[in-house]
C-alpha cells in the first residue's frame, strides 16, 4: 500500500502514521507550559529539607505574608487519603501542606505567589522555618524494628500493608524433593520517573460558573476530578480539568498532588488564575519516587529441569504517604500474585510487606511492580539453570505453561487468556542465535571483554477490570468503559473518550477502531479527550488499558452509532432497514447506498425529510464495554533476549544485540506498538544499567539533577529487533491485549542475566540493579577474594 | 529553579572585562559559555550580584602562536577545537578531546577558559592541559600574569585567580612529531562528565613526560614520576594507589584502568588525525 494511502485510510491493523505527530513533531503541541493567562501569578513551594522532623514554627516574611500561605490557612481543605481495604492496611494523611510533621526531603510546606517563579523562589527564601529534626527511617529493612521512629505517630509500626500469597501443594515436601535450589538476594534501587516534561498546573475560578478548573498534564482526568472534588469540599460539578498534550506520563501524571489541591484552593482564595510548573530538582527529589524492593528469594527444581517451588520474602519500600488514587500497596499487593510468572509449577508462597520510610511515597511506574517482580524470578530461574546445568533458555521453556493449556488458572488463581509461551522464547533463541553465541564465548574476544547472553519472559495482565480491583478497595474501581460517538452534521466523526493520550497514539489507534466499524476515514475522526467537561467518564490511562478498553468502548459506541444511521439511511433508501447495513462510510442496501455524510445532513438539516419515529437519540450514541465473559484482563507477554560485553576491568556494559519476541494478540497499529515496545524498552534500559535515587542516612536524597540521576540517552538504547507472535485474546473485541508497559517490564532482568552469563567464569553473579560500574567492579573483587580464601 | 536576581553587564575585551570586575566587587563574575554557570544559576548555588558577559570580547575569542608555543584566547568554544578551526599546539590531538567533551550543544557555547576557570575535577581540559603543560594567562588591574596551570588549579572548583583578575588565555607549548600522547577516559555514557580520566604525554624533544589522574574529586594529579609508567603501564595500580588511596576500591581500578590505557596509547604507533 503506498505511503499515502497508509495516512488516509485503514481500520484494525493498519500501519497507519501517528495522527498526533503533525503538532507534536513540529514543535506545535500544547502543553501546560504554554498555557497563558491574563494576571496568571506563578508558585513556588517552600519544601522539607530534612527528612523527619516536627515543624515548630513557619514564619513568613514580614514583607509579603500575605502571599505565603502554610497548612494554617488552607481552612476546609482536607488530607489525600488514598486507602485499600484490604485487611490491615494503614492509612496517611497527607495534607497538602505539611501539617505538624514533615514525613520526608521536599514535602511542601508553604505555598509562595509571585508574578514570577524567580519571584516567588526569592519569597520561599526568606521564610523562617524552624523543624526539629527527628531520626529517619530510611532502610526499609529496619522499618519495623522496635527502635525505628514511628512515621505516623498513631500505627503500631511502619508498615503500610503486609500480605501472602500461597497457591499449590505444601512447600515442605516439594523442597525435600528438590535436587537443586538457589537463594538469592535481589534489590531494584529506588528510581524518579523523568518524562521531559514534569508536572505543571494552571488553576483559575470561574465566578460565573462557580467552577475551578485545573490545566494539567493528568492522565485520569476524571478519578482526579473526584479526588479534587473531594479535598477541596467542592462538588464535582464545580470541578473541571483539562489535560492537554503531555509530554511523557508513565504512572506519574496519574497522581492527585498536594500541590494541585494547594493551587485549587489558591485560585479559589486570590480570584486570580495560579500556575506552578515543576522543576527537575522537585521531580527527582521531592516527588516522582518508584520502584525500590527487595526481595529474599529462593527457588527449587528437580535434577530435570523440573520447577518445583518458589519461597520469598519481599519487601517494597513505600514511602511516606499513600498516593491517591493507587494507594501505598499498589505494588506491594501485586508482588505475590505476579511473582509465579508465566510459569507452571506446583508449589508457591510469597509474604510481602510494604515499609513506610521517611522518602517521598512510592508511584505506579510503568511496568508497575513487575520489573521488580520479573527481574527477582528471571534471576532465581538462571541461578537454578545454572546449578541444573541447563540452558537457561530451555530450563524456562520446559517450565512455561504451554499452548495447549490455555486458558490457563496459575497458582494463584491468574486466569491466562491465550498465548504459546515457549514459543516467544524459541523464535527469540533463533533470532538472538542462541548456538552463535555460545560459540563466540568459547573463544577469548580481543579487547579482554566477556560476552554473555541473557533472556527473560513475563507475561502482562492488562485491562484487568472490575472483578481484579473491587477487591483492593482503592478510591477507584473501573467498570464499563465509556466513549462516545457522534456525527456532525458535515458527516465528520467525533468520538470522545475519558481516558487520555500522552504518547499511546490514541488519537489514531481510536480512530483506526471507529473506522473498521464504520468506515470513515482516519483522518475524518476527531478523538476529543483530556477534558473531564467533553468526555464520558473514565478511569482513565493506566494498567496498559487502553487498547482493550478504550477500544473495545469505541467500537460498542460507533456500532450504536451504526444502527442509527442505518435506520435513517434504509429510510432515505426508501429499503427495510433489516436489508442495510453500515458499509465504507455509507449506508448499503445491494447497489443503493447513501453515505453517512447524507444520512447526518438528514438529521441535523433536513429532518422534514425523516419519518416521525425516528430514534429521537440522533446520530450520537454513548456506550460502556466491559471484557466478557470474564474481566481478568488479557495477558500479552514477550520474551527479551539480548548480548551483552562485559569490561572486567571497567565494568562497563555494552549491549551488542537486542531481540524481544512479542504477543500483544491482534495489533490496532503494529506501527504504534513498536513505539511503544522500543520506548518501554530506553526506559528498562535505564533501570538496568543506569538509573538510581540514593539516599543517604539521613534520607537526603543524594542526585537532584540529571547530571548525577543518569537516564539512557539515544546511544545507550539498543537498536532492538521485535517480533511479533499474534495470538488473539478470547475476550477482548478485535482480540487485542494491552501492551503499554511491557517493553519496560524484562529488560533488567535480561541484561542481569546476560551480564551474570558473562561473568560467572569469574564466580559473579550480580542481584542487585541498575548494574554499575562499581557494582560489577566490586563484585568481581569479592568474588576473586572469595577465590583466594578458598585457595588458602 | 530560577535565578536570584543579578546585574548584567557585557564587556567589549579583556581590559574592559577587568575594569568591570573592580568595578563590581568580589561578587561579580564572569559568564562566557554558562555550560556550568547558568544551570548553577538556577539552582541558586552561585548568587552573583552582576555577571559580566565576554562572550563579545574579541580579544579573548583569539589565537597566536609563536615559534615554539600557541595562545588560545579564554573564549574559544570547545567546538572551535573539534572543527579545527583554530590552530592545532599539537600533532592534531586537540580536536578528538574537544569533540570527547559532553554534547554537542554543550561545545556549541561552552569555552575553553571557562571549563578551566571553572575547575570541575571531572573536566576534560583541566587534566589534558596540565599533561600538556599549558600556562595560564590571567589579566590583573596591575596587568598580564602567567602561572602554570598546575599552580592556578588549586582545588575542585578553585583556581588561584583574584576577584579582579580575568583568565584571558591558555600557552600550550607546541609539541613536534616525535611527541606522543595518550588520553583515555570512562563515561558511563555518552556526553557524561568522566567516572575516570587520564592523559599521559611523552616529548623526547622537549625531555619532558608527564601523566595526569583525573576525575578524581579533586584537582587532577600530575604523576610525579611519568617515566616509570611509560615503562611499564602495568604500574599504573600501584601509581594510583599511592596517589590517590583516598579513592573507594571500585573507584581506584577505574582510575588505573584509565591511566593504564592513556599510556598504552602514547605508546602505541600513532597516526596523526587529518
Amino acid at each position: 500500500m503506498a505511503e499515502q494511502d497508509l495516512k488516509t485510510t485503514g481500520g484494525v491493523g493498519a500501519r497507519v502514521l501517528r495522527k498526533e505527530d503533525d503538532r507534536l513533531l513540529r514543535g506545535r503541541g500544547q502543553f501546560v507550559g504554554d498555557v497563558r493567562r491574563a494576571d496568571m501569578l506563578d508558585v513556588a513551594f517552600l519544601r522539607s529539607p530534612v527528612a523527619h522532623g516536627r515543624i515548630v514554627a513557619v514564619g513568613k516574611p514580614d514583607h509579603a505574608a500575605d502571599l505565603v500561605f502554610t497548612a494554617a490557612d488552607l481552612a476546609g481543605v482536607r488530607p489525600i487519603r488514598a486507602d485499600s481495604t484490604l485487611p490491615g492496611f494503614r492509612g496517611s494523611d497527607q495534607w497538602p501542606l505539611a501539617t505538624g510533621k514533615v514525613r520526608h526531603v521536599g514535602e511542601p510546606i508553604a505555598a509562595c505567589v509571585a508574578a514570577s517563579r524567580a519571584e516567588a523562589e526569592d519569597l520561599a527564601e526568606a521564610v523562617r522555618l524552624e523543624i526539629e529534626e527527628l531520626p529517619a527511617v530510611v532502610d526499609m529493612r529496619r522499618a519495623r524494628d522496635a527502635a525505628a521512629p514511628l512515621i505516623h505517630e498513631h500505627w503500631a509500626e511502619n508498615v503500610f500493608l503486609e500480605s501472602t500469597a500461597v497457591g499449590g501443594e505444601p512447600l515442605a515436601p516439594l523442597k525435600a524433593a528438590a535436587a537443586v535450589s538457589a537463594t538469592l538476594q535481589v534489590r531494584t534501587a529506588r528510581q524518579s520517573m523523568a518524562p521531559i516534561e514534569g508536572r505543571g498546573t494552571v488553576a483559575e475560578w470561574d465566578e460565573r460558573l462557580g467552577m475551578l478548573t485545573f490545566t494539567t498534564g493528568q492522565q485520569m482526568p476524571h478519578v482526579m476530578r473526584s479526588g479534587l472534588a473531594g479535598c477541596l469540599g467542592l462538588e464535582e460539578g464545580q470541578v473541571r480539568l483539562i489535560s492537554p498534550d503531555v509530554g511523557g506520563g508513565f504512572g506519574y501524571k496519574g497522581i492527585l498532588t498536594q500541590e494541585d489541591v494547594t493551587l485549587g484552593w489558591l485560585a479559589m482564595h486570590l480570584g486570580r488564575p495560579v500556575r506552578w510548573i515543576e522543576d527537575r530538582r522537585e521531580q527527582l527529589t521531592a516527588n516522582a519516587n518508584c520502584r525500590e524492593h527487595h526481595y529474599d528469594i529462593s527457588g527449587y527444581a528437580s535434577a530435570e529441569g523440573d520447577l518445583l517451588a518458589i519461597e520469598c520474602a519481599a519487601i517494597v519500600d513505600a514511602g511516606a504517604y499513600s498516593a491517591y488514587p493507587f494507594s501505598a500497596c499498589l505494588e506491594g499487593a501485586q508482588v505475590g500474585s505476579i511473582l509465579p510468572g508465566p510459569y507452571d509449577f506446583p508449589g508457591f508462597k510469597c509474604d510481602t510487606f510494604s515499609a513506610c520510610t521517611n522518602k517521598p511515597g512510592i508511584l505506579p511506574y510503568r511496568g508497575v511492580a513487575r520489573t521488580g517482580v520479573c527481574f527477582a524470578l528471571e534471576l532465581t530461574m538462571d541461578a537454578l539453570a545454572r546449578q541444573i546445568g541447563m540452558e537457561p533458555s530451555q530450563f524456562r521453556i520446559r517450565n512455561l505453561v504451554r499452548p495447549e493449556q490455555m486458558p490457563f488458572d496459575n497458582i494463584v488463581k491468574k486466569h491466562f487468556d491465550s498465548g504459546d509461551y515457549p514459543e516467544a522464547i524459541r523464535q527469540a533463541e533463533a533470532a538472538i542465535d542462541l548456538a552463535g553465541v555460545r560459540l563466540r564465548q568459547a573463544r577469548p574476544e580481543a579487547d579482554g571483554r566477556r560476552i554473555g547472553i541473557g533472556f527473560a519472559i513475563y507475561c502482562e495482565q492488562a485491562a484487568h477490570g472490575t472483578s481484579v480491583y473491587s477487591g483492593w478497595g482503592i478510591p477507584f474501581v473501573p467498570g464499563f468503559e465509556q466513549a462516545t460517538a457522534r456525527l456532525t452534521p458535515d458527516g465528520g466523526l467525533e468520538v470522545r473518550v475519558g481516558a487520555h493520550s500522552h504518547g499511546q497514539g490514541m488519537e489514531t489507534s481510536l480512530a483506526q477502531v471507529a473506522n473498521e466499524v464504520l468506515g470513515v476515514p482516519v483522518p475524518k475522526v476527531r478523538v476529543i479527550h483530556g477534558d473531564t467537561s467533553m468526555t464520558p467518564y473514565s478511569t482513565g490511562t493506566w494498567g496498559s488499558r487502553c487498547g482493550v478498553m478504550v477500544g473495545g468502548a469505541v467500537a460498542t459506541a460507533c456500532e450504536a452509532l451504526a444502527e442509527r444511521a442505518v435506520a435513517i439511511g434504509a429510510h432515505l433508501l426508501q429499503v427495510p432497514a433489516e436489508d442495510a447495513a453500515v458499509v465504507d462510510g455509507c449506508v448499503r442496501s445491494g447497489a443503493a447506498s447513501v453515505s453517512l455524510a447524507d444520512i447526518a445532513h438528514a438529521w441535523y438539516r433536513r429532518p422534514q425529510d425523516l419519518p416521525g419515529d425516528v430514534d429521537p437519540g440522533g446520530l450520537e450514541a454513548t456506550q460502556g464495554y466491559r471484557m466478557a465473559p470474564n474481566d481478568h484482563g488479557t495477558f500479552s507477554y514477550a520474551c527479551h533476549a539480548c548480548v551483552v560485553a562485559v569490561d572486567p576491568g571497567l565494568g562497563a556494559v555494552e549491549i551488542l544485540d537486542y531481540v524481544i519476541v512479542e504477543d500483544g494478540g491482534t495489533l490496532l497499529n503494529p506501527l504504534i506498538v513498536d513505539g511503544q515496545i522500543l520506548g518501554g524498552l530506553a526506559q528498562g534500559v535505564g533501570t538496568a544499567l543506569y538509573e538510581e535515587m540514593r539516599f543517604d542516612a539521613s534520607g537526603q536524597p543524594l542526585a537532584s539533577t540529571l547530571a548525577d540521576y543518569h537516564l539512557p540517552g539515544a546511544a545507550e538504547v539498543p537498536d532492538a529487533r521485535i517480533i511479533h507472535m499474534m495470538t488473539p485474546s478470547p475476550y477482548s473485541r478485535f482480540g487485542q491485549k494491552g501492551l503499554g508497559e511491557g517493553g519496560a517490564i524484562a529488560p533488567p532482568a535480561a541484561i542481569a542475566n546476560a551480564v551474570n552469563d558473562a561473568l560467572h567464569p569469574l564466580g559473579v553473579r550480580i542481584t542487585e540493579s541498575p548494574i554499575t560500574p562499581e557494582r560489577v567492579l566490586d563484585a568481581i573483587a569479592a568474588a576473586s577474594s572469595q577465590t583466594k580464601e578458598a585457595a588458602e | 529553579m530560577k535565578a536570584a536576581r543579578f546585574d548584567y553587564v557585557r564587556a567589549v575585551d579583556a581590559a574592559d572585562a577587568v575594569r568591570c570586575l573592580g568595578a563590581g566587587g568580589p561578587q561579580t563574575k564572569i559568564i562566557a559559555g554558562g555550560q556550568s554557570l547558568g544551570p548553577m544559576l538556577n539552582l541558586r548555588l552561585a548568587r552573583p550580584d552582576k555577571l559580566v558577559d565576554i562572550r563579545r570580547a574579541a580579544d579573548l575569542a583569539a589565537v597566536a602562536a609563536t615559534a615554539d608555543a600557541v595562545v588560545y584566547g579564554a573564549g574559544i568554544t570547545h567546538a572551535a577545537f573539534e572543527d579545527r578551526l583554530v590552530p592545532d599546539a599539537t600533532p592534531g590531538w586537540l580536536a578528538p578531546i574537544a569533540r570527547g567533551i559532553a554534547y554537542r550543544a554543550v561545545r556549541n557555547k561552552g569555552t575553553i577558559g571557562g571549563s578551566v576557570v571553572h575547575a570541575d575535577p571531572a573536566a576534560d581540559w583541566p587534566t589534558v592541559l596540565l599533561a600538556l603543560g599549558a600556562e595560564a594567562l590571567t589579566l590583573g588591574p596591575a596587568g598580564p600574569r602567567a602561572a602554570p596551570l598546575a599552580d592556578f588549579l588549586v582545588g575542585p572548583f578553585q583556581v588561584a585567580l583574584a576577584f579582579d583578575h580575568l583568565l584571558t588565555g591558555l600557552r600550550l607549548p607546541k609539541r613536534g612529531p616525535h611527541a606522543r600522547w595518550g588520553y583515555w577516559k570512562f563515561c558511563r555514557k555518552t556526553g557524561e562528565f568522566a567516572k575516570a580520566a587520564a592523559a599521559v604525554l611523552h616529548d623526547p624533544d622537549r625531555g619532558e613526560t608527564r601523566a595526569v589522574i583525573g576525575a578524581v574529586e579533586r584537582t587532577p594529579i600530575l604523576v610525579p614520576d611519568a617515566a616509570e609508567l611509560l615503562a611499564d603501564p602495568r604500574a599504573a595500580a600501584d601509581i594510583v594507589a599511592r596517589l590517590a588511596p583516598e579513592r573507594a576500591p571500585a573507584a581506584q581500578r577505574l582510575h588505573a584502568e584509565a591511566l593504564e590505557r592513556a599510556a598504552r596509547l602514547a605508546l602505541a604507533p600513532q597516526e596523526i588525525a587529518a
